[in-house]
């Protein structure tokens, strides 16, 4: 049961910096989602992201940040296997699935609703 | 003071006898459950309006406030001279959409928010000047059509400031000419535009409010009145943020607008209606004032009222490139004229 508190805690606690960030900045909800992914890249850069994934799951998963983390994690594996070009390479290969199923299922909903309003 | 229609360099006294001789109002569900809806001419009950498209709705409503328009004026298409009309969207397509059915000349304007009275304030100089014998004056706004527009589609479910704004769904027109019905144009003011620096396109009432403020004092000083020689001033869209803005600044220049001063974009709404600061958009001056304030004016609740729609001048692309908003708002005074 604690591990859902802690995931919630934690999730909870990234959204709660991206509010104040939309409520004490200028910032639009476009400048707070990539703020918020080039910080998951570098916690991730820095050894932190993983841990943090151990200790909330979902918690540090499902937030924008864990983009951050997949395109680091994507780019590192392929730049160690095939030195830099593998960064270029490897960026969007974890997140792919993300990124797919968003166009996927986008084109599916677009379908059955009304998607020029 | 002299009697020209030129009074000073913004401000300009209508000599004829000119009447709003009828004007409509269409909007969506949400204005029509407001304070004022049951003086609406129609009221949609969904904002795509039997329509597929709101960019169509809106249209449709234009369409419905000229026809109400020229119904209580005893008028056809015909008799009109010319059409003034504009919008939001880009190249006013709601304007020239609309006018392409009704087989009419057509001036398209474009005064952001304030192009109910830019439209009004030059109907009645045309009539005055003789090249017209009835013109018809309207504008429209639609909520979802100036969101996807002017700031997010939607869709995508940007969360807002409380001191944004709602943009009015909805349209009104008016007919203008020499007649013996319907409320008196007297007088109009032509705003500069000002530009204070404002740069959060949420934040349109502080950007107005100054520009309001100009016009206001310049159609005192000009006339040489106070505001308590109207028993209405309303500005068109600057919701409760520019409403305090503007009586303060008029307060400091010297003018108490209490208890005459209110604002469209608050009269619109009920206060638990949720649309943060209040209305906005060319539907909000445009609705309140062919609908509620010319029944005043007809009924003799209101005697004189002086109507100043506000408009924020900015484009998508001047505030991607992080421009300021320059605002600009038109006054037009009108009375009740006893039959």
């Amino acid at each position: 049961m604690s591990e859902y508190f802690i995931a919630f805690l934690v999730g909870g606690f990234i959204c709660l910096i991206g509010q104040l960030m939309l409520d004490l900045t200028k910032m639009t909800p476009a400048h707070v989602m990539s703020t918020l992914v080039v910080a998951g890249v570098v916690m991730d850069g820095l050894g932190l992201y993983d841990p943090l994934i151990d200790f909330a799951g979902a918690g540090a998963t499902v937030p924008i940040t864990s983009f951050g983390h997949a395109l680091y994690h994507g780019a590192w594996a392929e730049a160690e296997k095939n030195g830099l070009i593998g960064i270029i390479t490897g960026i969007f290969e974890v997140p792919s699935a993300g990124i797919s199923s968003a166009i996927v299922f986008g084109f599916l909903g677009a379908l059955v609703f009304k998607p020029k309003g | 003071m002299n009697n020209l229609p030129r009074v000073s360099r913004q401000t300009w006294r209508f000599s004829k006898d000119i009447r709003i001789l009828g004007s409509g109002v269409a909007t969506g569900p949400l204005e029509g459950d407001g304070p004022l809806g049951k003086e609406f001419d129609c009221v949609f009950e969904d904002n795509y309006a039997s329509e597929d498209s709101w960019e169509k709705a809106e249209r449709k409503m234009l369409g419905k406030a000229v026809d109400a328009a020229l119904q209580k004026a005893r008028l056809t298409g015909e008799d009109i001279d010319v059409m003034l009309a504009g919008d939001l969207l880009n190249q006013i397509i709601t304007s020239n959409y609309t006018a392409r059915g009704l087989d009419l000349p057509l001036l398209g304007l474009f005064g952001a928010c304030s192009t109910s009275m830019e439209g009004l304030a030059i109907a009645a100089s045309l009539v005055e000047g003789g090249f017209v014998r009835y013109a018809l004056t309207g504008c429209s706004s639609h909520n979802s059509t100036a969101e996807r527009q002017f700031r997010y589609p939607t869709e995508y479910g940007g969360q807002k400031p409380p001191y944004a704004q709602w943009t009015v769904t909805g349209a009104g027109a008016s007919v203008v000419g020499v007649g013996t019905a319907g409320p008196r144009i007297t007088h109009a003011t032509i705003g500069k535009v000002t530009d204070m620096g404002i740069k959060d396109p949420f934040d349109m009432g502080t950007a107005m409010a100054p520009a309001a403020a100009d016009t206001i004092m310049k159609h005192f000083q000009d006339l040489n009145i106070t505001p308590d020689y109207y028993d209405l001033i309303v500005t068109g869209d600057l919701g409760k943020v520019g409403y305090a803005i503007l009586k303060d600044m008029l307060k400091d220049a010297g003018y108490e607008m209490s208890p005459h001063y209110r604002d469209c974009g608050m009269m619109i709404y009920r206060q638990d209606q949720d649309v943060f600061s209040g209305g906005s958009g060319c539907a909000s001056s445009a609705v309140v004032t062919y609908s509620h304030i010319m029944n005043g004016l007809c009924s003799g609740k209101y005697q004189r009222v002086l109507v100043v729609a506000t408009g924020a001048l900015f484009s998508p692309v001047s505030f991607q490139q992080g421009e300021s908003i320059p605002c600009i708002a038109h006054g037009v005074a009108m009375e009740r004229v006893l039959a």
